[in-house]
């Protein structure tokens, strides 16, 4: 039997209300469904289920609080049942069987059969008013009448359930004093236990601003591109080449994650903030994170991210650039190791080739975690970063 | 279009971005991104909306030209004309 918990969505949650299920008992379940829909420090979101199944116990009601870990609902998945197959198995077995048997005692009109299968009616399950009980076209055909009905009804029953029984009012207020809270356990957490060491660069945005202007020259200002998507995308190359710093650190030691999923921040207007994930950023076109980060800012501020955008951030990315800073320390977010922070592109003198101009200057910075990693792989991510934005145009 | 007609709109459209926000007592001098706290996400879907009401297109190379309240009803009103 699988147990569906309250997940923890983030080192700072402790607790979780149910708002509401969207599946009722006996309803069945795939692997990434949206089962539930939970309100947190971080607002309402979508809670979503890791196996396929059916709901065979609902454990905490629409309203409930619950800290992390409580089993919310019981799910009989196939392969916990041990009988389960073996039964499905005999009973296939018997089904072709009864068949046989079927058709040698009945007798089926040739049109019977033909309608049977244009209409997939099992013809073992239909009563025959021909005679000697031989089945006829009509009884094929009364036959998909009543199986059409069926299927109406159950199709209505299933829209009649109620999505979200229960909406739970919280007041923005406290909202924001929980948030509050939680941020503070994290960051006080993140001080606590995570020695960070801090580098920083000054990047030539010359090259990854030109490309970007030609292009969104091209385009409709529905279709532009925003300049944070081009350090988003060379973070994310920059990190396949340094994968040290893409993980977790649990248990003592580092734990490397393969796909980098890099979690934003985004600030909220009533104060706080909230890091979903842009899953997979590696392998996403830049026009894919333009979208992507748009649909996570529109969830993010009126509700319904998915609980595994906000569970599975490998990395931190904070672009403080907007607000005018020209440089951001950042301070991890635990478990993992590493936070990278760009303040704000502006206009500064640079020196090259004995030569002084003036270049659009992007300053990063790296956090690092420095149990997982030391200031010398740090040093080459910046530097990995700084050559992908000087070939914006492969980005 | 009038001046005050054109502001009715930016107002409109702020306002989906920055509820909370006074527009009565907005200083027309000063800068909008900063006053109103607008991110460059949210600037950006403005602009779209902006496109999308009154048509007209804006160049990346003129966002710099709208700066204030002042800057961006001037803008406008010459494009309208």
């Amino acid at each position: 039997m699988g147990e569906f918990r309250m997940p923890s969505l983030g080192a700072d949650m402790e607790k979780g209300i149910l708002v509401g299920w969207n599946f009722k008992l006996g309803d069945p379940i795939k692997r990434g469904d949206i089962i539930a829909v939970v309100e947190t420090d971080k607002g309402a979101i979508d809670i979503e289920v890791f196996e396929d199944g059916v709901i065979d116990e609902i454990l905490v009601q629409p309203g409930e609080d619950a800290p992390v870990g409580t089993v919310l609902a019981l799910i009989r998945t196939e392969k916990e049942l041990p009988g389960a197959k073996v039964e499905a198995e005999a009973e296939a077995k018997l089904g072709k069987q009864e068949v046989v048997l079927t058709e040698k005692r009945t007798r089926v009109s040739p049109l019977a059969r033909k309608l049977a299968g244009e209409l997939g009616i099992d013809l073992s399950k239909v009563e025959g008013t021909g005679p000697g009980g031989a089945i006829e076209g009509a009884d094929v055909e009364r036959a998909a009448q009543t199986k059409k009905i069926a299927e109406v009804e159950a199709k209505k029953t299933a829209e009649q359930v109620p999505h979200i029984p229960l909406k739970i009012k919280t007041q923005p207020q406290d909202l924001q004093s929980r948030m509050r809270r939680a941020i503070a356990a994290a960051m006080a957490r993140s001080n606590r236990e995570i020695p960070h060491y801090y580098l920083e660069t000054r990047i030539d945005m010359s090259c990854a601003l030109k490309r970007l202007e030609i292009e969104n020259q091209k385009r409709s200002i529905k279709e532009r591109l925003l300049p944070v998507v081009l350090p988003i995308k060379a973070t994310a190359l920059a990190l396949r080449e340094v994968p040290e710093l893409n993980g977790y650190w649990i248990d003592d030691q580092l734990q490397l994650q393969e796909a980098v999923h890099i979690g934003f921040a985004i600030s909220l207007r009533q104060g706080g903030l909230v890091i979903p994930a842009i899953h997979h950023a590696d392998m996403k076109s830049l026009d894919e994170l333009m979208e992507t980060m748009r649909d996570l800012i529109i969830r993010t501020r009126s509700g319904h991210l998915r609980s595994s955008e906000l569970t599975d951030g490998t990395i931190t990315l904070t672009n403080l650039g907007d607000m005018g800073v020209e440089t951001v320390y950042g301070v991890i977010y635990p478990p993992q190791v590493a936070l990278v922070g760009f303040g704000k592109i502006t206009e500064q003198p640079w020196a090259e080739n004995s030569m002084l101009g003036i270049r659009p200057i992007l300053n990063a910075t790296l956090a690092g975690d420095h149990r997982a990693t030391d200031g010398h792989r740090g040093s080459q991510f910046l530097e990995a970063l700084n050559r992908y934005l000087q070939e914006a145009e492969k980005l | 279009m009038t001046d005050s007609e054109i502001k009715e709109i930016i107002f409109r459209l702020l306002g989906e971005i920055a509820p909370e926000a006074n527009f009565a007592e907005l200083p027309p001098g000063e800068n909008l991104r900063e006053v109103l706290d607008i991110d460059s996400f949210d600037f950006l879907n403005f602009l779209i909306g902006l496109n999308a009401e009154l048509g007209i297109d804006i160049p990346e190379s003129d966002y710099g030209q709208l700066r204030t309240l002042a800057d961006i009803v001037s803008y406008i009103s010459a494009r309208l004309k």
